[in-house]
C-alpha cells in the first residue's frame, strides 16, 4: 500500500483530470450543438465550459462521471448566456436569428436536418432532456441529476419532446430555417421568454 | 393551408403510424446527429486551451491564482 489519502490532488490525479476532460470534449460539442444549433456558438460554449471545469477541478470527484459533471457546467453556461443576451437588450431578433439563420452575408443557410430544426423549436428544458436521454444515452436518473430536477420531470419532458417531434416530423410541419417562418420564430421567442423569465418593461 | 406533400417522396404511403413505436426514424437521426459530432475531428483550439491552462497552473503553484487564469482568459477573449 502507498500513502493514505493525500490531502491535495496528486500529480497523477491532475493528469487524470486533464485526460478525462479532454476525452469528453467531443461529447460536450455534440451536446452544445444540439442545444444551440450553430457549430461556432456551440464551440464557444464548450470552451467556456472547459474553462469553468478547469477552475472547478478540485470539486470533481475522481471515479465519477466526467461527462455528467461537465454537462452540468455546459448547461449552466448555456442558460447564463441566454439570459445575458436577453438582459443586454440586443437579443430580440439577434439571438433568434443566430440560432437558426446563417451569418450575415452568407447566402447558404445552415444545413440542419429536419430533425435538428424541429429539435430547436422545442422549449429548452424539453430539448435538453431529449438530447441527454435520446442522443447522449443518459439514463433518466442521470439526466435528472444533470438538470437538477426529479426523475419524473425528466420522463415527462422527454415524453412531451418525443410527442412534439413525432407530430412535427410525421406531418411535415417543420419550421423553416429563418425567422420569417412563423412557427420557428414563435418557438424561439417563446424559448427566450421562458429562459429569461418575465419581461421587465418595454 | 392543409396541403399534403405525400406524393413528394414517391411512394410514401405511410399514412399509418410507423409500427416501431418506440423508435421512429427521427430518433435514430437524433442519435446519429450526436454521434456524428462526437466523431468529428477535434479542432486544435480545445487541446491548446487545456495545455495553456495546464501550463498556467504549473507556473503558478506558489500563487493561488489558478482560477484567475480561466477568468482572465475569458475576459481577454470577450
Amino acid at each position: 500500500m502507498v500513502d493514505p489519502e493525500p490531502p491535495k490532488r496528486t500529480t497523477a490525479q491532475a493528469a487524470d483530470f486533464k485526460r478525462e476532460l479532454t476525452e469528453v470534449i467531443p461529447h460536450l460539442r455534440a451536446f452544445a450543438r444540439g442545444l444551440c444549433g450553430r457549430p461556432d456558438m456551440a464551440d464557444d460554449l464548450v470552451q467556456e465550459a472547459l474553462l469553468k471545469a478547469w477552475a472547478a477541478q478540485e470539486r470533481f470527484e475522481p471515479g465519477t462521471s466526467m461527462r455528467a459533471w461537465t454537462f452540468v457546467i455546459l448547461r449552466n453556461a448555456y442558460l447564463t448566456d441566454m439570459r445575458r443576451n436577453r438582459f443586454r437588450g440586443e437579443y430580440d431578433e439577434g439571438v433568434a436569428e443566430r440560432i437558426l439563420v446563417a451569418p450575415a452575408g452568407q447566402e447558404e443557410p445552415l444545413h440542419l436536418s429536419d430533425m435538428h430544426r424541429a429539435l430547436l423549436t422545442l422549449p429548452p428544458e424539453r430539448r435538453e432532456a431529449l438530447l441527454l436521454v435520446g442522443a447522449g444515452g443518459f439514463s433518466y436518473e442521470e439526466a435528472a441529476q444533470i438538470c437538477d430536477c426529479a426523475v419524473g420531470t425528466i420522463k415527462s419532458r422527454v415524453g412531451r419532446a418525443r410527442a412534439t417531434l413525432n407530430a412535427m416530423l410525421a406531418e411535415g410541419n417543420i419550421p423553416d430555417r429563418s425567422s420569417d417562418d412563423p412557427i420557428a420564430h414563435t418557438a424561439i421567442l417563446e424559448e427566450l421568454e421562458s429562459v429569461a423569465g418575465p419581461r421587465t418593461s418595454d | 393551408m392543409a396541403s399534403r406533400n405525400q406524393s413528394e417522396e414517391g411512394s410514401s404511403s405511410s399514412r399509418e403510424k410507423p409500427a416501431r413505436q418506440g423508435s421512429p426514424d427521427w430518433a435514430d437521426g437524433l442519435r446519429q446527429f450526436y454521434d456524428s459530432v462526437v466523431d468529428e475531428p477535434l479542432p486544435d483550439s480545445f487541446k491548446d486551451l487545456l495545455d495553456k491552462l495546464d501550463e498556467g497552473q504549473e507556473n503558478s503553484t506558489t500563487h493561488n491564482s489558478n482560477a484567475d487564469d480561466g477568468s482572465s482568459y475569458l475576459a481577454g477573449k470577450a
